[in-house]
């Protein structure tokens, strides 16, 4: 279960207590985020939404490791990520986080097959190892006979999948997704939003995820606004499963 | 390595670029195998001179000779071992572009003291035993062909007229820098047909010594004997001799190393910006590879593995072009008959290849290490 009011429980997964994020942009001091709390608990689905600026995809990343904070502090399984070194933040990023980006990001001059064993590499998984699980991830997204293709090769939907396979090929803590359904129509939209909601509901994926589409929001268990810095509660939305904030 | 393909993939991810890249280094590396093989050709002397020879000439000149009578006199002096003369002919085998260097030589002393210069014992013999026997350098002897029996006449510029020659032997030097260009015939064949103003004159002497440390004292030595004489003597060591002559051509070796420092630098000037570029174009899947977990120093290391396989690649080429170009021997048939790419020339050319590398892959692998995964992303 979600919660925003910093009450943790020992089942949380994800505890954010008093984040503070400020950029500096010239002599202009910008608060992005302001003492934001929040729980996730394992295989909760939330989407985050809110105007441009309203500092969500900077939230992903300070969860994701790949920002620091001002203030306050980010614990995930246990770990205070923090005031962890860049070093440690890099192999704790690649044990814990799978990311998942509006602009797909696959490197182009590799193959699906290839683009999804990246994490793996880091592993010390054998070569045979490494092929069995990213077979399965590509089974899992749809995509075993489009293995050897390039991104080029591949159409936005599919080109999304592969980045969902990559960024679960780990077997990481959690999902990120920024806008995974911003580059895509509605139908290809449709099919991400299904193959996510399969990941949280059959195979107990946590899963953050950043949009500004109501419709796409609405597949969440619950979506979050961030507000003037904070998240308010928006309330179970309308048609979406079982499970919301406190 | 697992990483490989992923280094390979983004090499040749611009196979035109690519390309172009590795054949700069290509290019430049060939270039500094050339140059490499010239300052060897020009320095040969330097490389083949023994450290145990002396070399007496005319103090005013080379080319004003010698009695013949300061053999005896040079071979009295303590520490001396051995000694040979030669005289220059200067003869023109068909045409003038078909230089060689001919020499008239004393065949009771030039084995023993060129002994890196190897005959074997029955052409030996036969050349001793033969007025007109003549023996070639194995590559002047391939230069043209000539085989163990052939007839060659020399058309005499210092004494005219045509002279007959028998060939019975084919020298071998010891080593790969030994200068096998030279074609030698008996004095005893020279003296027969050299005007009376020349006979009992050699061009130059050179003395084998026991002792190299000695080389000083004896080089003063000959001199002082033949102070104040009608031929004075100016001796040094083979390889000062052999310096002198490089110097009266220039500074090469200055000229060498500046051709070679400016293709270095501009090479370097390429293949950084390609590298700058290539990093450039990838930001934000750099970013990528970070977010999902690949370290700074990973990353440092792809780029830098990418700037250094071009460079290895490319210089590897260019040196085997040179060494193929070399294979062919001395193209000025004669002039350079020390013509050849040293081992040591071809490591050195690597080792630079690398270092080029290592320099223009070294600021945008930083770059690309400091790269913050949240900035590369917002610009995408």
């Amino acid at each position: 279960m979600v919660r925003v009011n910093g009450q943790s429980t020992s089942s949380s997964l994800v505890t954010v207590r008093g984040l503070d994020k400020k950029y500096r942009r010239g002599s202009e001091e910008i608060h992005v985020l302001q003492g934001l709390n929040l729980d996730v608990d394992p295989g909760d689905f939330v989407a985050f939404m809110g105007p441009s600026g309203s500092g969500k995809t900077t939230l992903l990343n300070l969860l994701g490791g790949l920002d620091v904070p001002s203030a306050g502090s980010i614990s995930v399984a246990g770990d205070e990520i923090t005031h962890m070194s860049s070093g440690k933040l890099t192999q704790w990023r690649a044990r814990h986080v799978g990311f998942i980006f509006q602009m797909y990001n696959l490197i182009p001059v590799l193959n699906a097959f290839q683009n999804v064993e990246l994490p793996l590499l880091l592993t010390k998984l054998s070569k045979s190892e490494r092929r069995k699980h990213v077979e399965a991830v590509l089974s899992v997204v749809g995509l075993s006979d489009r293995m050897n293709h390039y991104p080029r090769q591949l159409s936005g939907g599919q080109e999304q999948r592969v980045t969902i396979a990559r960024a679960i090929v780990s077997d990481p803590t959690f999902l990120l997704c920024d806008e995974p359904t911003g580059d895509l129509d509605r139908r290809a939209a449709d099919d991400i939003m299904d193959l996510i909601v399969r990941l949280v509901r059959e195979h107990g994926k946590t899963v953050l995820m950043v949009t500004h589409d109501p419709v796409v929001a609405r597949k969440a268990d619950i979506t979050l606004h961030l507000d003037k810095g904070a998240l308010v509660e928006a309330g179970q939305l309308e048609g979406a499963p079982a499970g919301g904030a406190a | 390595m697992k990483f490989g393909r992923l280094i390979l993939a983004n090499l040749f991810r611009k196979k035109v670029r690519f390309a172009l890249t590795i054949g700069s280094f290509t290019v430049a590396l060939f270039l500094f195998g050339l140059l490499a093989v010239l300052r060897g050709a020009f320095g040969g002397g330097l490389q083949v001179a023994g450290v145990d020879r002396l070399v007496v000439i005319n103090r005013t000149s080379i080319i004003n000779p010698l009695p013949l009578s300061y053999r005896d006199k040079i071979l009295q002096i303590p520490g001396v071992k051995q000694i040979t003369f030669d005289n220059w002919f200067g003869g023109v085998y068909q045409d003038e572009r078909n230089f060689f260097p001919q020499f008239a030589i004393d065949i009771d002393n030039q084995r023993q003291v060129f002994n890196e210069l190897q005959v074997p014992d029955d052409q030996w013999k036969a050349f001793v035993d033969d007025r007109q026997g003549a023996i070639a350098g194995a590559s002047l002897a391939k230069r043209f062909n000539w085989k163990i029996g052939d007839r060659i006449p020399l058309k005499g510029t210092i004494v005219p007229g045509t002279w007959e020659f028998n060939i019975v032997g084919i020298y071998h030097g010891k080593r790969v820098q030994d200068d096998e260009t030279q074609f030698w015939f008996q004095r005893a064949y020279f003296e027969e047909r050299m005007p009376e103003r020349f006979k009992g004159q050699v061009g130059w002497y050179t003395v084998r010594i026991n002792n190299t440390d000695d080389a000083p004292r004896i080089s003063q030595a000959i001199d002082d004997d033949f102070a104040n004489s009608p031929y004075e003597t100016r001796t040094e060591t083979e390889q000062a001799f052999a310096t002198g002559w490089v110097k009266q051509m220039g500074n090469i070796e200055g000229l060498i190393m500046t051709i070679g420092i400016v293709v270095f630098f501009t090479l370097l000037l390429v293949t950084g910006n390609t590298m700058a570029i290539a990093v450039r174009e990838r930001t934000a899947e750099l970013a990528v590879l970070k977010a999902v977990g690949f370290s700074d120093r990973a990353v440092l290391c792809f780029v830098m593995a990418e700037s250094l396989m071009i460079a290895l690649v490319g210089g590897v080429l260019g040196l085997a072009l040179a060494k193929f170009f070399t294979l062919r021997g001395d193209p000025t048939h004669g002039l350079l008959p020390v013509f050849f790419l040293p081992n040591s020339a071809v490591t050195v050319g690597l080792a630079l290849a690398l270092l080029i590398g290592v320099a223009s892959g070294i600021l945008p692998a930083v770059g690309a290490m400091r790269l913050r995964v949240v900035d590369a992303l917002r610009r995408v």
